[in-house]
């Protein structure tokens, strides 16, 4: 199948962004995970194309970074952290009560293909350790039982709304749209910051 | 009275504090206008000397490091703002661009004036969809308002922004893999020299800043030298953002002047967690070797940790109490650093295959005395031996942890396994797994 015409449109303004259009291929592979839901053979010739590079070096590429995906993610894709410090304060015990909940391993997508699941490194919010992230929106202080009710509610179409993000959860196809560069609107909704990095402010103002 | 100073921080509180109006409410893009008004050679003195240095982690001064951009060059000039933050522990630029990205462009559009570059980029890590849109919508808005793009404030000044995001490598907080990296290939660092300040992003002169350090530059230029300096310590001057995390009552960024100590910070943030003690905790990031209950007053400060054997880093406290193995944590890490290693130098590639399995028989109480000192010689044979600092960081938390808690290790030995329980390190601990 051919990508549409409006999506090559915006391929090429993903190249445009830069003074040389190889600069462009991070962009591309994150509209590709947008379009496929992961690194697709079609995606990686699309792009071997516009870029005038081959197969083998945007393969290469895709390859190197975790986040382009082999295989289709979930609809809502799971990642624990299980870097030290969110694996000591919770996230293996959130880990390991996920697989068990899921019957999945590190990975794997469940058979409705809504919850797919990653062990992650830190995702620069240790201040709200344990840390999950869905479509790599942030779902501070975590136990098991909330992680359990976050899937659930995901495989049932109602997730809860990440801490720092939006006021609905988008999907794993939306938010590669969003790492691509383009522009969902959505910036404006959610707090300006969580109550840990307020602290200090809060603090230094005469309050505890 | 608290020690703290929020400037960063200071309008975090507000619930529109990430968008243009909330940030010129405070006094948003006031530098751009002052600077501009000044020679570029004259922003870059400022910068100099103020004293201020790289809050990524290396504490390289930012204006010697824009001062070593060749002017008059005839080439294309580059500022590329390091947000790929992903060293374990560290949680300062993420929470910043979340509430104010707008003065990290304010930075951008002077450091870029100063060093005379007409395009920009930010390389923002790729796990943080919600920061991305915050940024993205604030390049939108200033172009809009005429604090991007061309002849900017009608001075003549052109300046191009492009936010790019990750995908998942650590190694791309490494300049000059991130330069590979947003070139368009596996981000892997480079030999040097050449340094990026002759031969970065496309063979051009480029600065590499980290996201804190460019973000300090509009208080700069609008408050003075004598402000800043009037913060912190002789050769740390300013105020930074200090994050702590895990075992304390409560966690937080926490913005003070350099030179604080963990002493004071553990006041601010409530104290070890009710009914415990401080064990272990790293200064600034996993790559910083950790230190124990005796490093209570340390300064935290560029030349105070360095003094006591470690580096200020990132200044993320990562604070753990007695309930912690130090085993586990130290496997945890080298299992990252392993995953994270690019495979460019075989040191840092293959050891760190090694370190895990070695980790993994003495965690599992089956390593001996002899499997130590075979460790540490792993150790050995891994720093200083590769490109760049991954490979450092990566036998840190191990060297560290030999030398304060030794007996640790072979008490697993002893116990035939950890003799730890991991849920009672955990925040939820009687609700269990």
């Amino acid at each position: 199948m051919e990508f549409t015409s409006d999506q090559i449109k915006i391929m090429d303004s993903i190249i445009a962004r830069y003074p040389r259009s190889r600069s462009a291929i991070m962009p591309l592979l994150h509209y590709v995970q947008a379009i496929d839901g992961y690194i697709t053979p079609r995606g990686i010739e699309k792009i071997s194309e516009k870029l005038d590079i081959s197969t083998a070096e945007v393969t290469a590429v895709s390859t190197f970074y975790t986040q382009y995906r082999s295989e289709p993610a979930g609809e809502y894709h799971v990642g624990v952290c299980i870097n030290t410090l969110c694996a000591v304060m919770g996230g293996d015990a959130i880990y390991d009560s996920l697989t068990d909940h899921l019957g999945i391993k590190n990975h794997e997508t469940t058979k409705d293909g809504k919850v797919s699941i990653e062990r992650i490194e830190c995702n620069a919010a240790c201040d709200y350790a344990p840390v999950v992230m869905v479509n790599w929106e942030f779902y501070d202080n975590q136990t098991p039982q909330s992680v359990k009710d976050l899937v659930d509610g995901a495989r049932a179409g109602n997730p809860p709304a990440p801490t720092r993000g939006p006021k609905t959860l988008r999907t794993w196809k939306q938010n590669s749209e969003v790492l691509a560069g383009l522009n969902d609107g959505l910036a404006n909704e959610g707090i300006s910051a969580g109550e840990a990095s307020l602290l200090g402010l809060k603090i230094s103002k005469g309050g505890k | 009275m608290s020690k703290l100073t929020p400037v960063l921080s200071a309008n975090w509180d507000e619930k529109d504090s990430f968008t243009i109006e909330g940030y010129k409410r405070n006094g948003g893009y006031k530098a751009v206008t002052k600077a501009l008004a000044m020679e570029p050679d004259a922003v870059i003195q400022v910068i100099k000397d103020s004293g201020l240095r790289g809050r990524g982690g290396a504490g390289f001064p930012t204006g010697s490091k824009w001062g070593f951009i060749p002017q008059g060059d005839n080439k294309e000039h580059y500022l590329v703002v390091n947000a790929d933050e992903s060293e374990p522990g560290t949680c300062k630029d993420m929470p910043l661009l979340l509430a104010n990205p707008h003065v990290l462009i304010e930075g951008i559009i002077i450091g870029s004036y100063a060093i005379r570059a007409n395009h920009a980029f930010i390389y923002l890590r790729g796990e943080v969809v919600h920061v991305y849109r915050r940024v993205q919508q604030a390049i939108e808005d200033a172009y809009k308002a005429g604090l991007l793009g061309k002849n900017i404030g009608g001075k003549g000044f052109d300046l191009e922004l492009t936010l790019h995001a990750g995908a998942g490598a650590y190694i791309c907080g490494e300049e000059t893999a991130l330069l590979d990296s947003l070139e368009g290939f596996r981000g892997q660092p480079r030999l040097r020299p050449p340094f990026p300040a002759i031969a970065g992003l496309y063979a051009k002169p480029t600065v590499v800043n980290n996201v804190e350090s460019i973000a300090s530059v509009p208080s700069i230029i609008n408050n003075g030298i004598e402000w800043f300096q009037a913060m912190g310590t002789e050769k740390s001057k300013g105020f930074t953002l200090y994050s702590l995390s895990g075992h304390v009552n409560n966690p937080g960024q926490f913005e003070a002047p350099l030179g604080i100590t963990l002493r004071e910070l553990l006041e601010l943030a409530g104290g070890i967690r009710s009914g415990h003690k401080l064990k272990f905790w790293t200064p600034g990031g996993s790559s910083t070797p950790m230190f124990t209950d005796q490093h209570l007053d340390i300064a935290l400060d560029y030349e105070g940790v360095s003094a006591a054997g470690s580096m200020l880093g990132t200044k993320a406290l990562q604070i753990f109490d007695e309930t912690t193995c130090v085993v586990r944590a130290a496997l945890r890490w080298s299992e990252f650093y392993k995953h994270e290693s690019c495979g460019k130098c075989t040191p840092c590639r293959e050891g760190t295959w090694w370190l895990v399995q070695a980790l993994h028989d003495l965690e599992d109480g089956k390593g001996t005395e002899a499997d130590l000192t075979k460790l540490l010689d792993l150790c050995d044979n891994i720093a200083g031996r590769s490109f760049c600092a991954l490979a450092d960081g990566a036998v840190a938390p191990i060297m560290s942890s030999l030398k304060y808690f030794r007996d640790e290790y072979l008490e697993h030995q002893r116990n035939g396994g950890c003799p730890f329980d991991p849920i009672a390190s955990t925040v939820f601990k009687t609700v269990g797994a």
